[in-house]
Protein backbone atom coordinates (compact mmCIF):
# COMPACT_ATOMS: atom_id res chain seq x y z
CA UNK A 1 0.00 0.00 0.00
CA UNK A 2 1.16 3.48 -0.77
CA UNK A 3 -0.60 6.76 -0.05
CA UNK A 4 -0.87 9.31 -2.85
CA UNK A 5 -0.28 13.00 -2.30
CA UNK A 6 -4.01 13.63 -2.75
CA UNK A 7 -4.82 11.04 -0.08
CA UNK A 8 -2.43 12.70 2.36
CA UNK A 9 -4.07 16.05 1.69
CA UNK A 10 -7.52 14.57 2.13
CA UNK A 11 -6.61 12.90 5.45
CA UNK A 12 -5.08 16.16 6.68
CA UNK A 13 -8.30 17.95 5.84
CA UNK A 14 -10.39 15.31 7.64
CA UNK A 15 -8.14 15.83 10.69
CA UNK A 16 -8.49 19.62 10.30
CA UNK A 17 -4.76 20.21 9.98
CA UNK A 18 -3.74 22.69 7.30
CA UNK A 19 -0.88 21.31 5.23
CA UNK A 20 1.21 22.91 2.47
CA UNK A 21 2.18 20.92 -0.59
CA UNK A 22 5.82 20.72 0.57
CA UNK A 23 4.75 19.45 3.98
CA UNK A 24 2.37 16.99 2.34
CA UNK A 25 5.25 15.52 0.32
CA UNK A 26 7.47 14.98 3.38
CA UNK A 27 4.51 13.59 5.29
CA UNK A 28 3.67 11.27 2.39
CA UNK A 29 7.13 9.69 2.51
CA UNK A 30 7.07 9.36 6.33
CA UNK A 31 3.58 7.87 6.36
CA UNK A 32 4.44 5.39 3.63
CA UNK A 33 7.46 4.26 5.66
CA UNK A 34 5.24 3.77 8.70
CA UNK A 35 2.58 1.92 6.71
CA UNK A 36 5.26 -0.41 5.39
CA UNK A 37 5.89 -1.38 9.01
CA UNK A 38 2.16 -1.68 9.70
CA UNK A 39 1.61 -3.90 6.63
CA UNK A 40 3.35 -6.79 8.46
CA UNK A 41 -0.01 -7.29 10.14
CA UNK A 42 -1.72 -8.17 6.90
CA UNK A 43 0.14 -11.48 6.58
CA UNK A 44 -1.52 -12.81 9.74
CA UNK A 45 -4.69 -14.89 9.51
CA UNK A 46 -6.98 -13.59 12.24
CA UNK A 47 -10.21 -15.30 11.23
CA UNK A 48 -12.34 -16.04 14.27
CA UNK A 49 -10.22 -13.92 16.63
CA UNK A 50 -12.31 -11.55 18.74
CA UNK A 51 -10.96 -7.97 18.42
CA UNK A 52 -9.52 -6.70 21.72
CA UNK A 53 -10.53 -3.09 22.30
CA UNK A 54 -9.38 -2.91 25.86
CA UNK A 55 -7.01 -4.46 28.38
CA UNK A 56 -9.77 -5.16 30.90
CA UNK A 57 -13.03 -6.82 29.98
CA UNK A 58 -15.30 -4.43 31.82
CA UNK A 59 -18.65 -2.92 31.14
CA UNK A 60 -19.12 0.79 31.73
CA UNK A 61 -20.07 1.68 35.28
CA UNK A 62 -23.30 3.53 35.86
CA UNK A 63 -23.79 6.17 38.50
CA UNK A 64 -26.85 7.84 40.00
CA UNK A 65 -28.39 10.46 37.75
CA UNK A 66 -27.51 13.28 40.11
CA UNK A 67 -25.56 16.54 39.85
CA UNK A 68 -22.11 15.98 41.34
CA UNK A 69 -20.10 18.84 39.83
CA UNK A 70 -20.09 22.37 41.11
CA UNK A 71 -20.29 25.35 38.74
CA UNK A 72 -16.74 26.30 37.81
CA UNK A 73 -17.50 28.12 34.58
CA UNK A 74 -15.44 31.17 35.47
CA UNK A 75 -12.33 29.09 36.20
CA UNK A 76 -12.75 26.98 33.08
CA UNK A 77 -13.37 29.95 30.82
CA UNK A 78 -10.34 31.78 32.19
CA UNK A 79 -8.17 29.54 29.98
CA UNK A 80 -10.27 29.98 26.83
CA UNK A 81 -8.87 31.95 23.87
CA UNK A 82 -11.95 34.19 23.62
CA UNK A 83 -15.14 34.45 25.71
CA UNK A 84 -17.90 36.97 26.20
CA UNK A 85 -20.72 36.96 28.75
CA UNK A 86 -19.97 33.36 29.69
CA UNK A 87 -19.93 32.15 26.09
CA UNK A 88 -17.07 30.82 23.97
CA UNK A 89 -16.53 32.99 20.91
CA UNK A 90 -15.79 31.58 17.46
CA UNK A 91 -16.08 33.12 13.97
CA UNK A 92 -19.65 33.56 12.77
CA UNK A 93 -21.10 30.19 11.69
CA UNK A 94 -24.55 31.22 10.45
CA UNK A 95 -24.78 34.29 8.25
CA UNK B 1 20.40 14.02 51.37
CA UNK B 2 20.70 14.37 47.59
CA UNK B 3 21.18 10.64 47.07
CA UNK B 4 19.02 9.45 49.96
CA UNK B 5 16.25 6.91 49.45
CA UNK B 6 12.64 7.92 50.10
CA UNK B 7 12.70 5.84 53.28
CA UNK B 8 15.80 7.69 54.50
CA UNK B 9 14.23 11.05 53.66
CA UNK B 10 11.09 10.02 55.47
CA UNK B 11 13.09 9.08 58.56
CA UNK B 12 15.09 12.33 58.45
CA UNK B 13 11.87 14.35 58.21
CA UNK B 14 10.20 12.41 61.03
CA UNK B 15 13.30 12.85 63.24
CA UNK B 16 13.33 16.61 62.45
CA UNK B 17 16.89 16.36 61.08
CA UNK B 18 15.65 18.40 58.15
CA UNK B 19 12.42 20.19 57.35
CA UNK B 20 10.44 19.78 54.16
CA UNK B 21 11.14 23.44 53.35
CA UNK B 22 14.91 22.85 53.66
CA UNK B 23 14.74 19.66 51.62
CA UNK B 24 12.61 21.32 48.94
CA UNK B 25 15.01 24.28 48.79
CA UNK B 26 17.95 21.89 48.42
CA UNK B 27 16.41 20.36 45.29
CA UNK B 28 15.18 23.73 43.95
CA UNK B 29 18.79 24.96 44.16
CA UNK B 30 19.98 21.94 42.19
CA UNK B 31 17.30 22.56 39.57
CA UNK B 32 18.38 26.19 39.25
CA UNK B 33 22.00 25.14 38.82
CA UNK B 34 21.72 22.05 36.62
CA UNK B 35 18.48 22.44 34.69
CA UNK B 36 19.91 24.93 32.16
CA UNK B 37 22.15 22.07 30.95
CA UNK B 38 19.61 19.25 31.13
CA UNK B 39 16.30 20.98 30.27
CA UNK B 40 14.53 18.39 32.43
CA UNK B 41 11.97 20.81 33.89
CA UNK B 42 9.75 23.07 31.78
CA UNK B 43 8.11 24.79 34.74
CA UNK B 44 9.31 25.47 38.26
CA UNK B 45 7.53 27.72 40.71
CA UNK B 46 9.64 27.85 43.89
CA UNK B 47 7.04 29.80 45.88
CA UNK B 48 4.35 27.25 45.10
CA UNK B 49 6.64 24.35 46.01
CA UNK B 50 7.81 26.01 49.22
CA UNK B 51 4.20 26.71 50.20
CA UNK B 52 3.35 23.02 49.94
CA UNK B 53 6.54 22.25 51.85
CA UNK B 54 5.35 24.58 54.65
CA UNK B 55 2.02 22.75 54.73
CA UNK B 56 3.88 19.44 54.88
CA UNK B 57 6.03 20.71 57.75
CA UNK B 58 2.85 21.68 59.61
CA UNK B 59 1.48 18.17 59.04
CA UNK B 60 4.74 16.65 60.25
CA UNK B 61 4.72 18.88 63.35
CA UNK B 62 1.11 17.92 64.13
CA UNK B 63 1.81 14.22 63.62
CA UNK B 64 1.81 12.01 66.66
CA UNK B 65 2.04 8.35 67.56
CA UNK B 66 -1.73 8.18 67.43
CA UNK B 67 -2.04 10.04 64.14
CA UNK B 68 1.23 9.74 62.21
CA UNK B 69 1.95 11.67 59.00
CA UNK B 70 1.99 9.68 55.75
CA UNK B 71 5.32 7.97 55.06
CA UNK B 72 6.12 10.36 52.19
CA UNK B 73 4.85 13.61 53.76
CA UNK B 74 7.25 16.44 52.97
CA UNK B 75 9.25 14.63 50.29
CA UNK B 76 9.71 16.60 47.05
CA UNK B 77 8.79 15.01 43.74
CA UNK B 78 8.94 15.99 40.06
CA UNK B 79 5.69 15.72 38.10
CA UNK B 80 5.56 14.82 34.42
CA UNK B 81 3.92 17.71 32.60
CA UNK B 82 1.14 15.43 31.37
CA UNK B 83 -0.60 15.61 34.77
CA UNK B 84 -2.94 18.59 35.21
CA UNK B 85 -2.02 20.41 38.41
CA UNK B 86 -4.24 23.23 39.59
CA UNK B 87 -2.60 26.63 39.19
CA UNK B 88 0.42 25.11 37.42
CA UNK B 89 1.13 25.57 33.76
CA UNK B 90 0.43 22.14 32.22
CA UNK B 91 1.82 21.89 28.67
CA UNK B 92 2.12 18.18 27.77
CA UNK B 93 5.26 19.27 25.91
CA UNK B 94 3.17 21.08 23.28
CA UNK B 95 2.82 24.59 21.89
CA UNK B 96 -0.90 23.77 21.92
CA UNK B 97 -0.89 24.00 25.74
CA UNK B 98 2.14 26.27 26.22
CA UNK B 99 0.01 28.82 28.13
CA UNK B 100 -2.50 26.46 29.71
CA UNK B 101 -2.82 26.96 33.47
CA UNK B 102 -4.78 23.97 34.68
CA UNK B 103 -7.96 24.83 36.59
CA UNK B 104 -8.05 21.42 38.27
CA UNK B 105 -5.90 18.60 39.65
CA UNK B 106 -5.35 15.18 38.14
CA UNK B 107 -6.27 12.44 40.60
CA UNK B 108 -2.59 11.42 40.80
CA UNK B 109 -1.62 14.98 41.78
CA UNK B 110 -4.45 15.25 44.29
CA UNK B 111 -3.57 11.93 45.92
CA UNK B 112 0.16 12.69 46.05
CA UNK B 113 -0.17 16.25 47.32
CA UNK B 114 -3.38 16.44 49.36
CA UNK B 115 -3.45 12.88 50.67
CA UNK B 116 0.20 11.77 50.84
CA UNK B 117 1.74 15.20 51.53
CA UNK B 118 4.35 15.04 48.75
CA UNK B 119 5.70 18.38 47.51
CA UNK B 120 5.68 19.04 43.74
CA UNK B 121 9.01 20.55 42.63
CA UNK B 122 7.81 21.40 39.14
CA UNK B 123 6.69 19.97 35.83
CA UNK B 124 9.06 17.89 33.73
CA UNK B 125 9.75 18.03 30.02
CA UNK B 126 8.38 15.29 27.81
CA UNK B 127 7.80 14.32 24.19
CA UNK B 128 4.85 16.28 22.82
CA UNK B 129 1.63 14.60 24.01
CA UNK B 130 3.88 11.68 25.11
CA UNK B 131 4.55 10.74 21.48
CA UNK B 132 8.21 9.89 21.24
CA UNK B 133 11.04 7.77 22.60
CA UNK B 134 13.76 10.40 22.92
CA UNK B 135 12.16 13.57 24.31
CA UNK B 136 13.13 15.31 21.06
CA UNK B 137 9.53 16.04 20.00
CA UNK B 138 8.98 18.44 22.92
CA UNK B 139 8.04 22.02 21.97
CA UNK B 140 10.40 23.05 24.78
CA UNK B 141 13.47 21.42 23.27
CA UNK B 142 15.20 18.12 23.94
CA UNK B 143 16.28 16.87 27.35
CA UNK B 144 19.88 15.79 27.78
CA UNK B 145 20.86 12.50 29.37
CA UNK B 146 22.83 13.14 32.60
CA UNK B 147 25.08 10.18 31.72
CA UNK B 148 26.15 11.83 28.45
CA UNK B 149 24.83 15.24 27.50
CA UNK B 150 25.13 14.46 23.79
CA UNK B 151 22.60 11.66 24.20
CA UNK B 152 18.85 11.39 24.71
CA UNK B 153 17.31 10.39 28.05
CA UNK B 154 14.63 8.30 26.30
CA UNK B 155 11.00 9.23 26.18
CA UNK B 156 8.39 10.18 26.53
CA UNK B 157 9.04 10.66 30.29
CA UNK B 158 12.55 11.93 29.47
CA UNK B 159 12.45 15.01 31.69
CA UNK B 160 11.32 12.97 34.70
CA UNK B 161 14.07 10.41 34.08
CA UNK B 162 16.84 13.01 33.63
CA UNK B 163 15.62 14.89 36.73
CA UNK B 164 15.85 11.81 38.95
CA UNK B 165 19.11 10.53 37.42
CA UNK B 166 20.82 13.92 38.04
CA UNK B 167 19.16 14.12 41.47
CA UNK B 168 17.21 17.28 40.69
CA UNK B 169 14.41 15.37 42.41
CA UNK B 170 14.37 12.29 44.66
CA UNK B 171 11.74 10.67 42.41
CA UNK B 172 9.24 11.51 39.69
CA UNK B 173 5.97 10.53 38.08
CA UNK B 174 5.81 9.22 34.54
CA UNK B 175 3.30 7.73 32.15
CA UNK B 176 3.70 4.74 29.87
CA UNK B 177 1.65 4.12 26.71
CA UNK B 178 4.23 2.03 24.81
CA UNK B 179 7.30 2.15 27.07
CA UNK B 180 7.49 5.79 28.19
CA UNK B 181 8.39 4.96 31.80
CA UNK B 182 10.47 1.82 31.23
CA UNK B 183 12.63 2.97 28.30
CA UNK B 184 13.78 6.27 29.88
CA UNK B 185 14.37 4.38 33.14
CA UNK B 186 16.65 2.00 31.22
CA UNK B 187 18.51 4.81 29.45
CA UNK B 188 19.04 6.83 32.66
CA UNK B 189 19.83 4.00 35.13
CA UNK B 190 16.55 4.26 37.03
CA UNK B 191 13.88 1.91 38.30
CA UNK B 192 10.51 2.52 36.68
CA UNK B 193 7.17 0.76 36.97
CA UNK B 194 4.19 0.73 34.63
CA UNK B 195 1.30 -0.75 36.62
CA UNK B 196 -1.47 -3.01 35.34
CA UNK B 197 -3.85 -0.98 33.19
CA UNK B 198 -6.54 0.52 35.44
CA UNK B 199 -4.56 0.59 38.71
CA UNK B 200 -3.60 4.29 38.54
CA UNK B 201 -6.31 6.81 37.67
CA UNK B 202 -6.12 8.54 34.30
CA UNK B 203 -8.31 11.45 35.42
CA UNK B 204 -6.48 14.68 34.61
CA UNK B 205 -3.68 12.81 32.85
CA UNK B 206 -3.77 14.27 29.34
CA UNK B 207 -4.95 11.46 27.08
CA UNK B 208 -2.80 10.00 24.31
CA UNK B 209 -4.11 6.45 23.74
CA UNK B 210 -6.73 5.83 26.39
CA UNK B 211 -6.75 2.02 26.27
CA UNK B 212 -2.96 1.93 26.83
CA UNK B 213 -2.03 4.99 28.96
CA UNK B 214 -0.99 4.27 32.52
CA UNK B 215 0.81 6.42 35.11
CA UNK B 216 3.55 5.14 37.37
CA UNK B 217 6.70 6.01 39.32
CA UNK B 218 10.30 6.65 38.16
CA UNK B 219 12.80 6.42 41.00
CA UNK B 220 16.19 5.22 42.14
CA UNK B 221 15.05 1.87 43.51
CA UNK B 222 12.23 -0.67 43.62
CA UNK B 223 11.60 0.25 47.25
CA UNK B 224 11.08 3.89 46.30
CA UNK B 225 8.75 2.82 43.47
CA UNK B 226 6.69 0.70 45.88
CA UNK B 227 6.24 3.62 48.30
CA UNK B 228 5.26 5.93 45.44
CA UNK B 229 2.82 3.47 43.92
CA UNK B 230 1.12 3.22 47.32
CA UNK B 231 0.28 6.92 46.98
CA UNK B 232 -0.71 6.82 43.28
CA UNK B 233 -2.86 3.69 42.98
CA UNK B 234 -6.51 3.26 43.84
CA UNK B 235 -10.03 3.28 42.44
CA UNK B 236 -11.27 6.57 41.04
CA UNK B 237 -14.87 7.04 39.98
CA UNK B 238 -13.74 9.89 37.70
CA UNK B 239 -11.87 7.43 35.47
CA UNK B 240 -14.31 5.14 33.64
CA UNK B 241 -11.68 2.37 33.32
CA UNK B 242 -10.33 2.61 36.87
CA UNK B 243 -10.49 -0.77 38.60
CA UNK B 244 -12.46 -1.05 41.81
CA UNK B 245 -10.19 -3.31 43.84
CA UNK B 246 -9.07 -3.34 47.47
CA UNK B 247 -6.06 -1.09 48.21
CA UNK B 248 -2.73 -2.88 48.39
CA UNK B 249 0.53 -2.21 50.19
CA UNK B 250 2.91 -2.60 47.25
CA UNK B 251 5.89 -2.77 49.62
CA UNK B 252 4.51 -5.77 51.52
CA UNK B 253 6.52 -8.44 49.71
CA UNK B 254 9.77 -6.55 49.09
CA UNK B 255 11.87 -8.78 51.32
CA UNK B 256 10.48 -12.15 50.25
CA UNK B 257 13.24 -14.57 49.19
CA UNK B 258 13.31 -15.50 45.51
CA UNK B 259 13.76 -19.25 46.04
CA UNK B 260 11.74 -21.10 43.46
CA UNK B 261 10.92 -18.03 41.39
CA UNK B 262 10.30 -19.14 37.81
CA UNK B 263 11.69 -16.70 35.24
CA UNK B 264 10.37 -16.96 31.69
CA UNK B 265 12.79 -16.03 28.91
CA UNK B 266 10.94 -15.46 25.63
CA UNK B 267 13.15 -16.45 22.74
CA UNK B 268 11.83 -13.44 20.79
CA UNK B 269 13.50 -11.11 23.33
CA UNK B 270 16.87 -12.81 22.98
CA UNK B 271 17.20 -12.95 19.21
CA UNK B 272 18.71 -10.53 16.74
CA UNK B 273 17.96 -6.82 16.85
CA UNK B 274 19.47 -6.18 20.28
CA UNK B 275 22.86 -4.63 20.90
CA UNK B 276 25.33 -7.40 21.94
CA UNK B 277 26.64 -5.58 25.01
CA UNK B 278 23.10 -4.84 26.19
CA UNK B 279 22.24 -8.51 25.77
CA UNK B 280 25.39 -9.55 27.66
CA UNK B 281 24.44 -7.35 30.65
CA UNK B 282 20.91 -8.80 30.65
CA UNK B 283 22.27 -12.35 30.65
CA UNK B 284 24.59 -11.58 33.58
CA UNK B 285 21.57 -10.21 35.47
CA UNK B 286 19.61 -13.40 34.84
CA UNK B 287 22.56 -15.45 36.09
CA UNK B 288 22.49 -13.31 39.26
CA UNK B 289 18.81 -14.23 39.69
CA UNK B 290 19.74 -17.90 39.45
CA UNK B 291 22.21 -17.34 42.28
CA UNK B 292 19.33 -15.82 44.26
CA UNK B 293 17.38 -19.06 43.90
CA UNK B 294 15.37 -18.51 40.72
CA UNK B 295 15.04 -20.97 37.87
CA UNK B 296 14.63 -20.10 34.21
CA UNK B 297 12.40 -21.50 31.53
CA UNK B 298 12.62 -20.71 27.83
CA UNK B 299 9.32 -19.87 26.24
CA UNK B 300 7.84 -18.11 23.26
CA UNK B 301 5.67 -15.07 22.66
CA UNK B 302 5.08 -15.96 19.01
CA UNK B 303 3.18 -12.80 18.06
CA UNK B 304 5.40 -10.28 19.82
CA UNK B 305 7.00 -9.19 16.52
CA UNK B 306 3.56 -7.82 15.59
CA UNK B 307 3.32 -5.55 18.61
CA UNK B 308 4.96 -2.50 16.99
CA UNK B 309 2.78 -2.67 13.83
CA UNK B 310 -0.43 -3.22 15.84
CA UNK B 311 0.50 -0.44 18.27
CA UNK B 312 1.10 2.05 15.45
CA UNK B 313 -2.49 1.51 14.34
CA UNK B 314 -4.20 1.41 17.74
CA UNK B 315 -2.33 4.22 19.50
CA UNK B 316 -2.64 6.74 16.62
CA UNK B 317 -6.31 5.80 16.16
CA UNK B 318 -7.04 6.60 19.79
CA UNK B 319 -4.81 9.68 19.66
CA UNK B 320 -6.56 11.11 16.60
CA UNK B 321 -9.82 10.90 18.50
CA UNK B 322 -8.43 12.22 21.80
CA UNK B 323 -6.59 15.13 20.21
CA UNK B 324 -9.64 16.30 18.27
CA UNK B 325 -10.51 18.25 21.43
CA UNK B 326 -7.70 20.72 20.64
CA UNK B 327 -9.61 23.02 18.34
CA UNK B 328 -8.74 26.46 19.68
CA UNK B 329 -12.19 27.04 21.17
CA UNK B 330 -12.31 26.20 24.87
CA UNK B 331 -8.61 26.14 25.84
CA UNK B 332 -5.21 25.89 24.26
CA UNK B 333 -3.63 27.58 21.29
CA UNK B 334 -5.63 29.55 18.73
CA UNK B 335 -3.98 30.89 15.54
CA UNK B 336 -3.71 34.66 15.26
CA UNK B 337 -5.13 35.00 11.76
CA UNK B 338 -7.97 32.97 10.33
CA UNK B 339 -11.09 33.32 8.20
CA UNK B 340 -14.11 31.20 9.01
CA UNK B 341 -14.52 28.59 11.77
CA UNK B 342 -13.11 25.74 9.66
CA UNK B 343 -10.06 27.86 8.85
CA UNK B 344 -9.61 28.57 12.55
CA UNK B 345 -9.49 24.83 13.28
CA UNK B 346 -7.15 24.13 10.36
CA UNK B 347 -4.66 26.85 11.26
CA UNK B 348 -4.79 26.43 15.05
CA UNK B 349 -4.09 22.71 14.75
CA UNK B 350 -1.45 23.17 12.03
CA UNK B 351 0.44 25.72 14.13
CA UNK B 352 -0.25 24.22 17.57
CA UNK B 353 0.89 20.63 16.96
CA UNK B 354 4.43 19.49 16.13
CA UNK B 355 5.42 17.16 13.29
CA UNK B 356 5.29 13.82 15.17
CA UNK B 357 1.90 14.55 16.71
CA UNK B 358 0.51 15.51 13.30
CA UNK B 359 1.89 12.31 11.78
CA UNK B 360 0.13 10.21 14.38
CA UNK B 361 -3.14 12.11 14.03
CA UNK B 362 -2.98 11.49 10.28
CA UNK B 363 -2.25 7.77 10.68
CA UNK B 364 -5.13 7.50 13.14
CA UNK B 365 -7.52 9.44 10.94
CA UNK B 366 -6.65 7.20 8.01
CA UNK B 367 -6.98 3.83 9.77
CA UNK B 368 -10.35 4.86 11.21
CA UNK B 369 -11.68 6.19 7.91
CA UNK B 370 -14.36 4.50 5.84
CA UNK B 371 -13.01 1.57 3.85
CA UNK B 372 -9.84 1.10 5.94
CA UNK B 373 -11.29 0.47 9.40
CA UNK B 374 -11.53 -3.32 9.03
CA UNK B 375 -8.19 -3.79 7.30
CA UNK B 376 -6.25 -1.75 9.83
CA UNK B 377 -8.07 -0.98 13.06
CA UNK B 378 -9.95 -4.26 13.49
CA UNK B 379 -6.97 -6.30 12.29
CA UNK B 380 -4.77 -4.51 14.85
CA UNK B 381 -7.29 -5.26 17.59
CA UNK B 382 -7.34 -8.94 16.63
CA UNK B 383 -3.56 -9.03 16.75
CA UNK B 384 -3.73 -7.30 20.11
CA UNK B 385 -5.80 -10.29 21.32
CA UNK B 386 -3.18 -12.73 19.99
CA UNK B 387 -0.41 -10.84 21.77
CA UNK B 388 -2.34 -10.77 25.06
CA UNK B 389 -3.16 -14.49 24.75
CA UNK B 390 0.56 -15.27 24.27
CA UNK B 391 1.21 -13.78 27.71
CA UNK B 392 -1.64 -15.81 29.26
CA UNK B 393 0.05 -18.98 27.95
CA UNK B 394 3.50 -17.79 29.07
CA UNK B 395 2.39 -17.12 32.64
CA UNK B 396 1.25 -20.75 32.95
CA UNK B 397 4.95 -21.63 32.90
CA UNK B 398 6.56 -18.79 34.84
CA UNK B 399 6.05 -16.09 37.49
CA UNK B 400 7.88 -13.26 35.79
CA UNK B 401 9.18 -12.66 32.28
CA UNK B 402 12.59 -11.06 31.74
CA UNK B 403 14.50 -9.54 28.87
CA UNK B 404 16.05 -6.26 27.77
CA UNK B 405 13.98 -3.07 28.20
CA UNK B 406 15.47 -1.37 25.16
CA UNK B 407 17.46 -2.83 22.23
CA UNK B 408 20.22 -0.23 22.71
CA UNK B 409 21.65 2.16 25.27
CA UNK B 410 20.93 5.91 25.02
CA UNK B 411 21.37 7.07 21.43
CA UNK B 412 22.73 10.41 20.27
CA UNK B 413 20.50 13.46 19.99
CA UNK B 414 19.33 13.64 16.40
CA UNK B 415 20.41 10.08 15.57
CA UNK B 416 16.89 8.76 14.97
CA UNK B 417 14.96 12.02 14.71
CA UNK B 418 14.71 11.96 10.90
CA UNK B 419 13.35 8.42 10.63
CA UNK B 420 10.10 7.76 12.54
CA UNK B 421 10.27 3.99 11.95
CA UNK B 422 13.74 3.69 13.53
CA UNK B 423 12.46 5.68 16.51
CA UNK B 424 9.39 3.45 16.85
CA UNK B 425 11.58 0.35 17.01
CA UNK B 426 13.19 1.69 20.24
CA UNK B 427 10.09 0.36 22.00
CA UNK B 428 10.14 -3.09 20.43
CA UNK B 429 10.35 -4.89 23.81
CA UNK B 430 8.00 -2.68 25.81
CA UNK B 431 4.92 -2.18 23.61
CA UNK B 432 3.45 -5.69 23.93
CA UNK B 433 3.08 -5.12 27.68
CA UNK B 434 0.83 -2.09 27.08
CA UNK B 435 -1.25 -3.90 24.47
CA UNK B 436 -1.88 -6.72 26.96
CA UNK B 437 -2.38 -4.29 29.88
CA UNK B 438 0.21 -6.06 32.06
CA UNK B 439 2.53 -4.50 34.67
CA UNK B 440 6.17 -4.02 33.65
CA UNK B 441 9.33 -2.62 35.16
CA UNK B 442 12.80 -1.60 34.13
CA UNK B 443 15.66 -2.20 36.55
CA UNK B 444 19.30 -1.07 36.14
CA UNK B 445 21.46 -4.14 35.35
CA UNK B 446 24.83 -2.87 34.18
CA UNK B 447 26.56 -0.68 31.64
CA UNK B 448 27.55 -0.92 27.99
CA UNK B 449 30.13 1.57 26.75
CA UNK B 450 29.67 3.58 29.94
CA UNK B 451 25.90 3.88 29.44
CA UNK B 452 23.17 2.28 31.57
CA UNK B 453 21.36 -0.92 30.56
CA UNK B 454 17.87 -1.81 31.79
CA UNK B 455 16.46 -5.25 32.56
CA UNK B 456 12.75 -5.51 31.84
CA UNK B 457 10.52 -7.46 34.24
CA UNK B 458 6.99 -8.30 33.10
CA UNK B 459 4.43 -9.61 35.57
CA UNK B 460 0.99 -11.13 35.38
CA UNK B 461 -2.04 -8.86 35.94
CA UNK B 462 -1.96 -7.17 39.38
CA UNK B 463 1.43 -8.69 40.20
CA UNK B 464 3.07 -5.33 40.96
CA UNK B 465 4.03 -6.39 44.51
CA UNK B 466 5.82 -9.44 43.14
CA UNK B 467 7.64 -7.43 40.44
CA UNK B 468 8.79 -4.97 43.10
CA UNK B 469 9.95 -7.86 45.27
CA UNK B 470 11.89 -9.41 42.37
CA UNK B 471 13.50 -6.03 41.59
CA UNK B 472 14.24 -5.22 45.24
CA UNK B 473 16.02 -8.50 46.02
CA UNK B 474 18.21 -8.00 42.95
CA UNK B 475 19.00 -4.46 44.11
CA UNK B 476 20.08 -5.80 47.48
CA UNK B 477 22.52 -8.15 45.73
CA UNK B 478 23.85 -5.63 43.18
CA UNK B 479 24.70 -1.94 43.19
CA UNK B 480 23.95 -0.92 39.59
CA UNK B 481 20.95 1.13 40.70
CA UNK B 482 23.03 3.24 43.07
CA UNK B 483 25.56 4.34 40.43
CA UNK B 484 25.27 8.04 39.66
CA UNK B 485 26.42 10.00 36.60
CA UNK B 486 29.58 12.08 36.96
CA UNK B 487 29.52 15.85 36.74
CA UNK B 488 26.14 16.17 38.44
CA UNK B 489 27.37 16.82 41.97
Amino acid sequence: MSLTLEQVQRIAHLARIEISETEARTTQSHLNGIFQLIEQMQAVDTHGIEPMAHAQDLSQRLRDDAVTEEDRRVAYQAVAPETEAGLYLVPKVIE
Amino acid sequence: MINASLKQLSQALAAKQISSVELTQLFLDRIERLNPTLNAFVTVDPEKSLNSARLADARLAAASGVKPAGPLTGIPIAQKDIFCAEGWRTTCGSKMLANFISPYNATVIRKMEAEAGLVSLGKTNMDEFAMGSSNETSFFGPVRNPWDNARVPGGSSGGSAAAVAARLAPAATGTDTGGSIRQPAALCNLTGLKPTYGVVSRYGMIAFASSLDQGGPLAASAEDCALLLNTMAGFDERDSTSLDRPLEDYARDLEKPLNGLRIGLPKEFFGEGCDAEVMAAVRVAIAEYEKLGATTVELSLPNSHLSVPAYYVIAPAEASSNLSRFDGVRYGFRADDYGNLDDMYLKSRAQGFGAEVKRRILIGTYVLSHGYYDAYYLQAQRIRRLIADDFVEAFKQCDVIMGPTSPSTAFRLGEKAADPVQMYLSDIYTIAVNLAGLPGMSVPCGFAGGLPVGLQLIGNYFDEARLLNVAHRYQQATDWHSRRPEGMA
